[in-house]
């Protein structure tokens, strides 16, 4: 059995880079995801892990060296936040397509500007095309869960993609929660053994690692990415199935909550699924055919899975915590509804945008959401699918 | 050992292969190949490369001409990448995941592009923060990639495609960042001015001190560039001696705080001898303009004068 | 050797290369239009061309003697010939 614990969801990451022990981590400081670095050069100081800590001048830095570690051998992870993802977004882009395993903490925040330190998706979003897989986590316990599962999908052979798991800035990175932790030879052993097939570090094969790519090329080495993308889908099942032997909690692309007789949804992702499962209860209790799909893996993108799930709804609401600011409505919102257009399935939907730069989301927001659903279900109408909530007009 | 060219080109391998796509008379392939031949042959290396002339010219899909191991990433951030392979080797050799006995040297190569300017940030924090590497920074002077822009490292006047000479405007109109001692300012062990001049010895010398001194260090290496500076590609040996000879590039070092100046021409050249075969400095030569030259000379005897004033400074006991 | 008609299938990922110093199967010389001849007979090793060429193309043997260009290489950039003090390198057109 695991070991409780009561940790914020700062520690939960910083716990599982500890059993992780990668071989480097290069991390600048930026709120709300500064404690992860902080308690991680403590673990250094203290000899608790093998890791070299690299205390960057710059998030660009920490990254660069992140992609220089990976492509030298060894495991790398990091962890940002908001701004300091935006100033890596280069780096971003050729860690996935160097096709380097780099696992890291994304813990969401508002990108600027103007400034704010808040929680929204709007870092997150910004590299939803960059090329790697993300993971979102509802509370401490996932972001915990899906660190421990992020190695063995980036560095299956049949993937090589970098990984970043996200988890609200604040309203789980700052917030004390229960948690069970799974002992440190468990999660080693899962975990396993970095074996790179061709590294820098391998001095009996030297290898070159970032070429010019003409025209001739680099549209098959994006294909390939595409393809490591897809593959990355069987791969993310086929670990959680063994973690869920482990530890007896199960993960797949998305959580379906009361979905089996359903007739409206939200689909959300994050810790608002808290907050949104409370509202469901409420509504069933009330005889009201409520469910909930709270989005687990964002990239890929499990369009055929969702649009299966959702299709037979009367009506569904769509919750970005970002604003796509394209006239048309939030990024999840698309993803879904095109993934049910592409299957034929034709139900009504709605983009929300919420509580962006932090704006408190309550049970009292949600409530509205599902009640627009049930008018829509009703009548089929929709005068506007770009929809706020939480928001002063 | 006394350097000897005929042994270093005999015995020594070349780590920068034929077969690139430097253009014709590059000042640069010499100096990078001169640099790792300063290796220990039976030592290993990763190169790190920042975007730019040296690194799209020497590994296009699907050739390298590097016979180490390589990495690429970009402009501004050759020095943290290779900081990070570097922290990598530091991490994985004290855990038992690479053989005892392999030893493993990290080289930078920027140009002043990717040195000077958008990669000073970059290089600054990964020589602070102690990384055993070498930074090589080869500067001609512009960027000369994207085809001849002024750079930080451009010198007065130079007419080039950012600070074309105008009929206003006479090309750029700010002094060169001497960035070599930026760089001693960070207290490094090892900091040197060099070039490729006379049989190499210069040259070979620093870097074969730099790579194996422990600890960050950074060399700067002036490299001409026949199409950026204007001049024809069979004088860059001639251009690189102007460059010592008028002391408009000084050859020196600094070792632990002490400066020692490596060449002092035996009777200084006129500035007008380094500038007059190039091009981008033409409209300085027309009459009228003599007060550019003029200014020019001065700010070559300025920083000359403060050249040796540290020397005899840092090596007061 | 990948090329420009490799199926995606078949090409390296990320643009790696495992061939260390492959570049020497591509051909430069063809840029020339100005060529070095080595007239041995004035040279005296004195090794001031060796280290100078861009294109590493003044092979040096093991007893420190150069030889004859690698035209393979070579894009007759003139510098070799600038700098010998004995005139043992002349420059001529590409076609003679």
């Amino acid at each position: 059995m695991g070991i409780r614990e009561r940790l914020s969801g700062n520690e939960a990451v910083a716990t599982a880079m500890k059993q992780i022990n990668p071989d480097v981590v290069a991390a600048f400081p930026i709120t709300p995801s500064t404690e992860i670095p902080q308690y991680f050069s403590t673990f250094v100081s203290n000899g608790t892990v093998d890791t070299e800590f690299v205390a960057v001048e710059s998030e660009h830095s920490a990254m660069s060296a992140c992609i220089g570690a990976e492509a030298a051998g060894g495991r790398a992870m990091t962890a940002t936040s908001a701004n300091g993802l935006s100033y890596m977004w280069e780096m971003i882009y050729i860690a996935s397509s160097l096709r380097l395993p780099i696992v890291m903490s994304l813990v969401n925040r508002a990108v600027s500007g103007p400034l704010n330190i808040h929680n929204d998706h709007s870092d997150a979003m910004g590299v939803r095309d960059s090329g790697w897989i993300m993971l979102f986590s509802e509370n401490n316990q996932e972001a915990y869960d899906n660190l421990v599962m992020a190695h063995r999908i980036a560095e299956n052979k049949d993937v090589l993609l970098p990984l970043m798991v996200c988890q609200d800035g604040f309203i789980t990175s700052h917030s004390i929660e229960n948690i069970e932790l799974i002992e440190d030879d468990k999660v080693k052993e899962f975990v396993g053994k970095y074996n790179p097939e061709h590294y820098l570090l391998n001095a009996k094969e030297p290898i070159a690692i970032g070429p010019l790519d003409v025209q001739h090329y680099l549209f098959e080495h994006k294909y390939q990415q595409a393809e490591a993308m897809r593959n990355a889908k069987k791969v993310i099942l086929e670990v959680a199935k063994d973690f869920e032997k482990m530890t007896g909690r199960k993960y797949s692309f998305f959580e379906e909550y009361k979905m089996e007789d359903a007739e409206i949804a939200v689909v959300c992702m994050n810790s608002t699924a808290g907050t949104t499962k409370t509202v469901v209860d409420d509504l069933r209790n009330k005889g009201v055919k409520a469910g909930m799909v709270k989005v687990r893996v964002f990239r890929p993108f499990p369009a055929e899975e969702i649009a299966l799930v959702l299709g037979n709804l009367k009506a569904v609401a769509i919750m970005d915590k970002s604003d796509s600011l394209n006239a048309a409505g939030g990024a999840l919102f698309e993803d879904v509804v095109s993934s049910m257009y592409v299957a034929k399935k034709q139900v009504p939907a709605v983009s929300y945008v919420y509580g962006i730069g932090g704006r408190d989301t309550t049970s009292k927001d949600i409530e509205e959401v599902y009640t627009n659903l049930q008018e829509i279900a009703k009548t089929g109408n929709i005068d506007n699918p770009y929809r706020y909530v939480g928001l002063r007009k | 050992m006394a350097y000897n060219l005929k042994e270093v080109m005999a015995n020594k391998p070349s780590r920068l292969t034929a077969g690139h796509r430097m253009c014709a008379g590059c000042g640069a392939p010499p100096v990078a190949r001169m640099i790792l031949r300063a290796l220990k042959p039976e030592d290993h290396a990763v190169i790190s490369n920042a975007t730019g002339c040296m690194e799209v010219s020497t590994f296009m899909y699907p050739y390298t001409a590097w016979t180490d191991s390589f990495i690429h990433t970009a402009f501004e951030n050759a020095a943290s990448t290779c900081s990070g392979v570097e922290a990598a080797y530091k991490s994985m050799k004290r855990q038992g995941k690479l053989p005892q006995d392999q030893t493993t040297k990290f080289i930078t190569f920027g140009g002043d592009g990717g040195t000077y300017d958008i990669g000073l940030q970059s290089l600054s924090g990964a020589m602070e923060r102690g990384h055993d590497m070498v930074y090589v920074c080869y500067d001609n002077g512009a960027y000369m990639n994207t085809g001849i822009q002024r750079s930080s490292a451009t010198p007065k006047f130079a007419d080039t495609t950012t600070s074309p000479a105008g009929s206003v405007i006479p090309g750029k109109m700010q002094s060169r960042k001497d960035l070599t001692e930026v760089m001693a300012s960070h207290h490094l062990p090892y900091v040197a001015q060099t070039i490729a001049y006379m049989n190499f010895k210069d040259l070979y010398e620093k870097a074969e001190k730099a790579i194996y001194t422990e600890g960050p260090c950074f060399l700067n290496v002036l490299s001409p560039c026949p199409r950026g500076w204007g001049y024809p590609t069979d004088m860059l040996m001639e251009i690189n001696k102007l460059a010592v000879e008028t002391c408009y590039w000084p050859l020196y070092e600094v070792e632990n705080g002490k400066y020692k100046i490596t060449y002092k021409p035996a009777k200084k050249l006129p500035i007008e001898e380094f500038l007059r075969p190039q091009k981008r400095f033409k409209h300085m030569f027309k009459p009228g303009n003599e007060w550019m030259l003029e200014e020019f000379q001065k700010e070559v005897d300025k920083r000359w004068e403060a050249l040796l004033a540290l020397e005899e400074m840092s090596n007061k006991e | 050797m990948i090329n420009k008609d490799t199926p995606a299938s078949k090409m390296t990922i990320g643009g790696n290369i495992y061939e260390a110093g492959n570049a020497l199967e591509f051909k430069t010389g063809d840029w020339r239009s100005i060529k070095p001849i080595y007239l041995s007979e004035k040279c005296t090793q004195c090794g001031l061309c060796f280290p100078v060429c861009p294109e590493d193309a003044i092979p040096v043997n093991k007893e420190g003697k150069r030889e004859d260009f690698n035209f393979d290489y070579c894009k007759g950039c003139g510098v070799c010939a600038k700098v010998c003090p004995f005139k043992a390198i002349e420059m001529v057109d590409e076609g003679e």
